[in-house]
């Protein structure tokens, strides 16, 4: 059995002391973002990766990846709490979960997020496992043109998920996309957009990109109403479901983990569609609908159970194609670039000690989750009442200092400005950031594989369409941009993430 | 005659990049042809794509509605998009002691909220935080002191 040869090497990786440490030292991370507010896990680990990147490849991701799926953990907490989720993977958690809270079961309510989410941990774990390799096997037979298409193929997804305008969404790709060009042309060598400034031929910083959009961004949106934050429950008792709970809430987990590991390996936050779907699914397939917002038990246990499965197989793409589904993948591929990893389906053979590593100390880090968050709640309701001008202080000191560091670069911060003004414009008009950072770190993936199936085909463009694989997967772009665009759909769409307000 | 301001705005961004970076890639870059692809040649399709969906998200805002947004933060604002200039500027020169103190104080201020107490208190207990991680735990490669300021920090703190 290879499976069980991969996952042993995978263990014996993961459960090396240290690496445990920093899994243990991620989840708490994730955990604390994820409470807190007004920093999310993309610009957390846009923060630290530059510190990260001193620790040996392995350690590094699975501590990256432990702040990713802990702070969907933590983010259900003050969903449950005070009504405000503090991922947006979280939202639908807070219609029920809040309701649960109000009638005095906050503490069943914690612990079916809990229990649903390590359930689906472990699933989406096992799935990870089974499906990456051969993905990556088949991964192997891309040339450019395979490439270009499939990363057209992730773009438009990316718009199709994303919420919000298709229009806007589609707009924030290609912006990105420019972005992503700044520097040195890969073939030519001449520098591009770089107003001869000697510091920009590298190519603008993805770190500084990162934090401006999602953190500078983020903190701003803050500020525009300040309020204290009520928490409701100060102390909370009874976690333990009973035996009826566990009977309502076993087939929405099971529901919910099937929806978030499929939809997570999608581009264009899969954890937080998963959870509006599977919420939507689980309220039309109920006896009673109406008692979801009012404290309805699957109300809380299949969005959590689906967010944090498809947090997890959104792995799935980043280690078998290099290409990401989200934002935290995209910062990913960006840490195994300077770790000199070569992103791609050659990470399971070249470094099957990182690939196997990672998956297994996601197994490792659902347990510490568990365990960190059920006995340990009240020093989580605690840090909720930390005031908010206490914390983004930290927030940007800590932003400056890790940017810095990376190249000693004064422009990365100039760059973390600019970005930072142009997030919080394009946010306050509406426009998702997520699709931005996904065309920044696609672009020059994007171009490069462009120019060389061209160079290759000889001017050719029908390179695309003639090669099979190719051919399929625009087809599939063709396909899910006509979907997304029918008037029926584009209706059906909106009511799916209407909830969230 | 109504515009929703969010979708004016959006696209006025959008067309302004789009505009930005086509202008730079006619005047700089060789755009080649589709079967040698110039340097200019990705970036001028991209800007193109740019403009147009800017004029559409611009041209949807026709007869909609606006829709409510909270207050501009202006202090907010004029404090965090100069907190990271100011740091780039100044951390060569005085290190990163000097530049923490300097600019973790001024950040605190973006809240109204702060009083001058606390931002002392903040400041100063975050750059000693700051430090202990950062320079004595991770080891980041960052002076604690620059050129400009060290001949005085020196017979405190020795060489950092």
């Amino acid at each position: 059995m290879d499976l069980v040869a991969n996952l042993g090497l995978g263990l014996s990786v993961a459960l090396q002391p240290h690496n445990l440490a920093f899994c243990f030292l991620g989840c708490l991370l994730g955990t604390l973002v994820g409470v807190l507010p007004g920093i999310g896990p993309t610009a957390t680990i846009a923060m630290l990766l530059p510190i990260t990147l001193g620790l040996d490849p392995s350690t590094s991701l699975i501590m990256l990846a432990g702040i990713y799926y802990g702070a969907q953990y933590g983010g259900s907490t003050t969903a449950i709490l005070i009504n405000l989720p503090g991922e947006s993977s979280s939202a639908v958690t807070a219609i029920d979960g809040y309701q649960m809270a109000r009638r005095g079961r906050a503490g069943i309510a914690l612990a079916t997020a809990a229990l649903g989410s390590f359930f689906a941990g472990t699933v989406a774990t096992v799935i990870l496992a089974l499906f990456a390799p051969p993905l990556a096997a088949a991964a192997l037979n891309f040339g450019s043109a395979e490439y270009f298409s499939l990363m057209v193929l992730g773009l438009v997804s990316a718009v199709a998920l994303a919420h919000g305008s298709v229009l806007k969404a589609t707009a924030m790709i290609v912006v990105g996309l420019l972005f992503g060009l700044v520097g040195a042309d890969l073939y030519s060598g001449a520098p591009r957009f770089t107003f001869g400034i000697p510091e920009l031929a590298d190519e603008l910083n993805f770190v500084a990109v990162a934090v401006g959009i999602f953190g500078i961004a983020e903190i701003l949106r803050n500020l525009e109403n300040e309020t204290d934050r009520d928490v409701m429950v100060k102390k909370v008792t009874n976690l333990w479901p009973t035996r009826e709970d566990f009977r309502r809430m076993a087939a929405p987990v099971v529901r919910g983990t099937a929806l978030g590991s499929l939809l997570g390996v999608l581009p264009g936050g899969g954890a937080i569609l998963a959870s509006f779907a599977s919420y939507s699914v689980e309220k039309k397939l109920s006896k009673t609908p109406e008692e979801f917002g009012k404290g309805a038990i699957e109300g809380v246990a299949a969005p959590e159970s689906a967010n944090n499965a498809g947090a997890q197989t959104s792995f799935i793409p980043m280690l078998t194609l290099g290409i990401p589904a989200n934002p935290v993948m995209a910062l990913m591929i960006g840490a195994m670039i300077i770790q000199g990893i070569v992103p791609g389906p050659n990470v399971v053979n070249q470094n099957p000690e990182l690939f196997w590593g990672i998956i297994a100390s996601m197994w490792a880090g659902n347990l510490m989750l568990v365990l960190l968050n059920l006995p340990l709640i009240g020093l989580w309701v605690r840090l909720l009442t930390i005031p908010y001008y206490l914390l983004f202080p930290a927030i940007m000191a800590f932003a400056a200092i890790g940017i810095y560091s990376i190249n000693s670069n004064p422009y990365d911060l100039y760059t973390l400005a600019v970005f930072g003004a142009l997030g919080y414009a394009l946010v306050r008009f509406g426009c998702e950031p997520a699709p931005l950072l996904l065309g920044f770190i696609l672009g020059p993936m994007l171009e490069e594989h462009l120019r060389r199936a061209m160079i290759i085909s000889r001017g050719d463009p029908m390179v695309f369409v003639t090669r099979p694989i190719s051919a399929t997967l625009l087809a599939l772009s063709v396909i899910v941009l006509v979907v997304v665009l029918l008037p029926s759909v584009r209706r059906k769409r909106e009511e799916v993430f209407v909830e969230e307000d | 005659m109504t515009f929703n301001r969010s979708d004016l705005g959006a696209g006025a961004i959008f067309i302004a990049i789009g505009l930005g970076f086509a202008a730079i890639t006619l005047l700089e870059l060789d755009i080649g042809t589709a079967r040698r692809m110039g340097p200019g040649y990705f970036p001028i399709m991209l800007s193109g794509i740019l403009i147009v969906l800017g004029l559409a998200v611009a041209l949807k805002s026709v007869a909609h509605g606006d829709e409510p947004r909270g207050p501009l933060p202006w202090r907010g604002l004029a404090v965090l998009l100069s907190v990271p200039v100011i740091f780039g500027l100044l951390i060569r020169p005085l290190g990163m002691v000097p530049v923490l103190l300097i600019t973790t104080f001024l950040t605190s201020f973006a809240s109204r909220r702060m009083t001058v107490a606390a931002a002392l208190l903040l400041t100063v207990g975050l750059t000693v935080f700051c430090v202990v991680v950062f320079n004595l735990g991770l080891g980041l490669p960052l002076r604690l002191f620059g050129s400009a300021v060290e001949p005085w920090t020196r017979p405190i703190f020795g060489v950092r």
